[in-house]
């Protein structure tokens, strides 16, 4: 909570000059973490901006979405791409899998800002209770992602025939199953590249923000914000776990709407 | 002393349930956009005004997680301008990088 500054009272006569001012009446911490998150803005938007760029110099499949095979001439429709859900093998069912990880990821922000709001009550019980619901849905997102990546990874059983030049400088024309760094059997070889570049680093954020829940699942659950006497590390945190979401919200229309 | 010291010295304050109201309703209109989302990469054709428009919902979302999830609406203006003056810049870098790769394309297939 801002207003809580430890500083020496400013005195009227010493004025703007004399220190101890807040300006942005935030703390330090929450300052910080926001100029984070702007910096992070910035690479996300630079990996995003740079997949739109590398997208609009491929041609769009023009034709009927149900002739639709995969070809490194063309970038590939979304939604015939990822539309396996889980458990159920060989079902056609379009952005189903995915739809659900973002509404599981927004979940999760809800549960945060209810932590939040707790916090600012000094409410140990809601925070734990809220702070373990998040948690939970952090967790369910990166296995859901880890699905997602397997299932890219090893591809459908049908695969593509593709003509690309191979790790040894071969062109060679054949069958292609699933997607690598080189060659995949969706579209371009930077589609994929892109695509494990882009949700990885969103990922790889997720798994340092699930680690962040945990260090505050805890320290609430023991009491040591209790004894710290405020709660702000939950708002911090929650900072940090919303700019996930918010990546994902960019994430989700620009690989798997447009 | 184990038990007091887990003890809460903090006066805990009862919920405010108008406050809890407003998140679970800024919940709903981002799932509704989502929903809305899906619903039109199905129904609509594809072309630059579908893909305007998610990008136009998509921002919309940006706005209500940034500004009520995380309070940037409750912050002090310059704090508020501080971050979003500076992703001003990106729209920049939007329309350079898609002229570019629009003029890629050009190159690469004609």
């Amino acid at each position: 909570m801002s207003t809580h500054s430890t500083a020496i009272g400013v005195s009227s006569k010493r004025g703007v000059w004399g220190g101890g001012n807040e300006p942005l009446k935030a703390s330090y911490g929450k300052l910080m973490m926001w100029f984070f998150l702007l910096s992070d803005i910035f690479t996300f938007a630079a990996f995003l901006i740079t997949y739109l760029s590398i997208r609009v110099s491929y041609p769009a499949y023009a034709g009927p979405a149900k002739e639709f095979v995969g070809s490194n001439e063309y970038w590939p429709i979304p939604e015939l791409v990822f539309d396996a859900i889980p458990f159920v093998h060989g079902v056609h069912a379009p952005l189903v899998f995915v739809g659900l990880m973002t509404f599981i990821l927004i979940a999760s922000s809800v549960t945060m800002v209810l932590a939040v709001e707790a916090g600012h009550r000094n409410d140990r019980n809601d925070v734990v209770k809220w702070m373990l619901w998040t948690l939970l849905g952090g967790i369910t997102f990166l296995g859901c992602q880890a699905w997602e990546w397997n299932h890219f990874i090893h591809g459908s059983e049908a695969g593509a025939v593709l003509n690309y030049i191979n790790g040894i400088s071969q062109n060679v024309t054949e069958t292609v199953f699933g997607a690598n760094l080189l060659v995949n059997e969706y579209g371009p070889a930077s589609f994929a590249n892109l695509f494990f570049f882009i949700t990885g680093f969103h990922g790889f954020h997720v798994t340092i923000g699930v680690v962040l829940l945990f260090m505050v699942f805890y320290q609430a659950a023991v009491g040591v914000y209790d004894r710290r006497g405020h709660y702000e590390m939950v708002e911090k945190v929650g900072l940090y776990w919303h700019f996930v979401d918010l990546v994902w919200v960019f994430v989700f229309t620009l690989f798997y709407l447009i | 002393m184990d038990i007091q010291e887990n003890k809460s010295t903090l006066n805990v304050v009862p919920r405010n349930d108008d406050k809890i109201k407003k998140i679970w309703k800024t919940a709903l209109i981002l799932l509704a956009i989502t929903a809305a989302e899906f619903v039109m990469a199905f129904t609509m054709p594809r072309g630059i005004i579908l893909y305007v428009l998610f990008m136009a919902l998509t921002i919309w979302k940006a706005k209500y997680i940034m500004m009520e999830f995380m309070h940037l609406g409750d912050e002090v203006k310059p704090l508020i301008y501080s971050i979003l003056v500076p992703i001003a810049f990106l729209f920049w870098l939007i329309i350079v990088l898609i002229k570019e790769g629009s003029d890629i394309f050009s190159l690469r297939w004609f």
